[in-house]
């Protein structure tokens, strides 16, 4: 199957004076439609290599392909759009918009793709709000929200322009293990139903277990890769 | 642009307490401006009327003080012609003695001709009686009237330094708020006092009044070359410099004043929406890896800034016209007038309230070029 992400070589400096070298030569490939995760302790690294996949961070050496598209050489505003229209982000904390209430945040993507939300977006919004069971909350303020409700707002925030990868970081770090199984189930099924990639940053043995795809990054290195 | 917009109204509609406090900056800033601004315009008018209102504002006399001279038709002509002069008029003056049955005063007669009782608002200034109209009648000053110790509808003797001699009938008096003026004045016809001074169809003077005061200067320099050898132009801003300079002060101490309530506003606004971007980095930092781009996060708080102007501008027009109509409602004088006649100078109030706007424009431009450089990795990596 083809590759959706494509990491070569990918190494990340931070500080000018002080040099902090936190990822080393990363060679990494995702397929498309399957379902990872990538594990490691806190400080290994994995952070930084979802930000870098993500195109919220730039490498400070090496050269990432999205959808068989060379990164490096886009511009803030083309970054901005493939963010918008290929990569849906779910983050450790909901980072939902407190101004906006459950329904307007789901939206929000597709306003910022399309000026107007047309019929079907809405039907695909109304649909990502029963398979993540927030109907009765949608009209809520994204405060007025359990943490369960907010991490799964996100979730269907991430996926309303229908992006061929998620990115989720520690998605369910936040929730009680009976809310993570919850959250763990409904990405499985989108990513069956949909076919969306995904790959998960997470801390979770449980979680990682049940994907398809385990890379373990060490002290910036790829420790482990094992497929089931 | 429209998502921009929305974001911008929800972030501020968000924050109610916080957003209505910096609107209430901006109309406070916006209300100083414009009490403040017509007060002074109002108070410098007023006090142009009171002291040169009812004089004219360019005089043409003779070089050789207080002698007749003919008034040709082309330089009456010239002057009626220009529309930046208003209430021209002849007048024939001379030194006289007022004999009533007791008294004996010195006054000044003036025989005025045209449109010089407009000039001198005579009608308003009408104690009691009327003006003269018939050739043998006379108004006399209020202060004058009481020291010849006669009343309206008396006859008293006019003789003049030559020794001619004539009885005039007194019609009415006057009250020009100069108590000079008050003591010593009495105005006929000019018939009269040409007559009476033996000038045949010559004048002593021609006053005139300009529309736009501050020009008498230059609107005198562009008559003097149809002013003849002898004569000459004299206007009211070289007569009275000390006035001129007081008045140019209180301009230029209004336009500072101005000036720094402008700043005020303008730092106030920049340093809230500076805080507002803080407030709001990390909603700007997850739009941003929603995938909006930096030019429409930057548009959000131009927005902001616009919305804030466009409220603070139109309620401070409310407040500051408000304090201005309680001013002239309260403070007035024993009269019952206006203590300062303020005008509502129209373009005025909209210059302030596009001052309002336009700096709340230029306030948000640093916290819109600050959220531009926003990066949502420092949001998330954060928290």
């Amino acid at each position: 199957m083809d590759n959706i992400l494509q990491l070569n070589k990918i190494n990340k400096i931070y500080g000018t004076t002080i040099q902090t070298q936190v990822l080393f030569d990363i060679d990494l490939a995702f397929e498309t439609g399957s379902f990872n995760s990538i594990i490691g302790q806190s400080g290994s690294g994995k952070s930084t290599l979802m930000n870098i996949m993500g195109t919220l961070d730039r490498p400070t050496k090496g050269t990432i392909k999205i959808n068989n598209t060379d990164i490096s050489t886009l511009k803030s505003k083309e970054l901005a759009l493939l963010r918008n229209q290929t990569i849906g982000f779910i983050f450790q904390f909901h980072y939902l918009l407190p101004e906006f209430t459950a329904i307007q945040n789901i939206l929000m993507p597709a306003r910022i793709k399309n000026k107007q939300v047309s019929g079907e977006t809405l039907a695909w919004a109304q649909e990502l709000i029963e398979i993540t069971g927030l109907t009765k909350v949608k009209n809520n303020p994204a405060s007025k929200m359990s943490g369960g409700q907010q991490q799964r707002t996100a979730i269907a925030r991430a996926l309303i322009n229908k992006p061929k990868i998620i990115l989720a970081d520690e998605p369910t770090g936040n929730l009680d293990s009976d809310t993570a199984e919850q959250i763990y189930a409904l990405m499985r099924e989108i990513n069956q139903k949909y076919g969306t990639t995904f790959i998960i940053i997470t801390h979770d043995q449980n979680i990682a277990q049940k994907t398809d795809r385990i890379v373990e990054i060490k002290d910036g290195k790829i420790q482990a890769d094992l497929r089931r | 642009m429209k998502l921009s917009l929305s974001i911008a109204r929800r972030f501020l509609s968000f924050s109610k307490g916080q957003t209505i406090l910096i609107i209430l900056g901006i109309a406070v800033g916006i209300s100083v401006q414009i009490f403040i601004g017509l007060l002074i315009q109002g108070l410098q008018d007023s006090l142009v009327n009171r002291t040169i209102g009812t004089s004219p504002h360019i005089s043409i006399v003779s070089e050789n003080k207080g002698a007749a001279f003919e008034v040709s038709d082309q330089l009456f002509n010239r002057l009626t012609e220009d529309d930046r002069l208003i209430h021209i008029g002849r007048t024939a003056d001379g030194a006289v003695f007022a004999l009533s049955d007791n008294e004996n005063e010195s006054a000044l007669l003036r025989g005025f001709d045209d449109d010089l009782n407009v000039l001198y608002q005579l009608e308003n200034a009408l104690v009691d009686g009327r003006l003269a109209t018939k050739a043998n009648e006379v108004i006399v000053g209020k202060s004058l009237l009481e020291n010849l110790d006669v009343s309206i509808d008396d006859s008293i003797t006019l003789q003049t330094l030559s020794g001619k001699t004539l009885e005039v009938k007194i019609v009415g008096t006057f009250d020009l708020g100069v108590s000079a003026v008050n003591e010593s004045w009495i105005v006929a016809q000019a018939d009269l006092t040409q007559n009476l001074f033996d000038l045949g169809s010559t004048y002593t003077g021609v006053e005139m009044q300009v529309k736009d005061v501050f020009a008498a200067d230059t609107i005198a320099q562009d008559l003097s070359p149809n002013v003849t050898d002898g004569l000459k132009i004299v206007d009211w801003k070289t007569q009275n410099e000390a006035l001129l300079s007081g008045l140019n002060g209180q301009s230029i101490s209004t336009y500072m004043i101005q000036l720094f309530v402008l700043v005020s506003v303008v730092l106030g606004i920049s340093s809230v929406l500076a805080i507002t971007v803080l407030q709001k980095s990390r909603q700007i930092g997850i739009l941003k890896a929603m995938g909006i781009n930096d030019g429409q996060a930057s548009l959000i708080f131009i927005f902001q800034g616009l919305i804030l102007g466009i409220f603070g501008g139109i309620l401070g027009i409310g407040l500051g016209v408000g304090l201005l109509q309680m001013f002239t409602t309260f403070a007035k004088n024993p009269d019952g007038t206006p203590l300062i006649p303020i005008t509502f100078d129209m373009a005025f109030i909209a210059f302030s309230g596009s001052v309002a706007v336009l700096s709340a424009l230029i306030a948000s431009i640093i916290p819109a070029q600050k959220s531009k450089k926003l990066s949502p990795i420092e949001v998330i990596r954060n928290g």
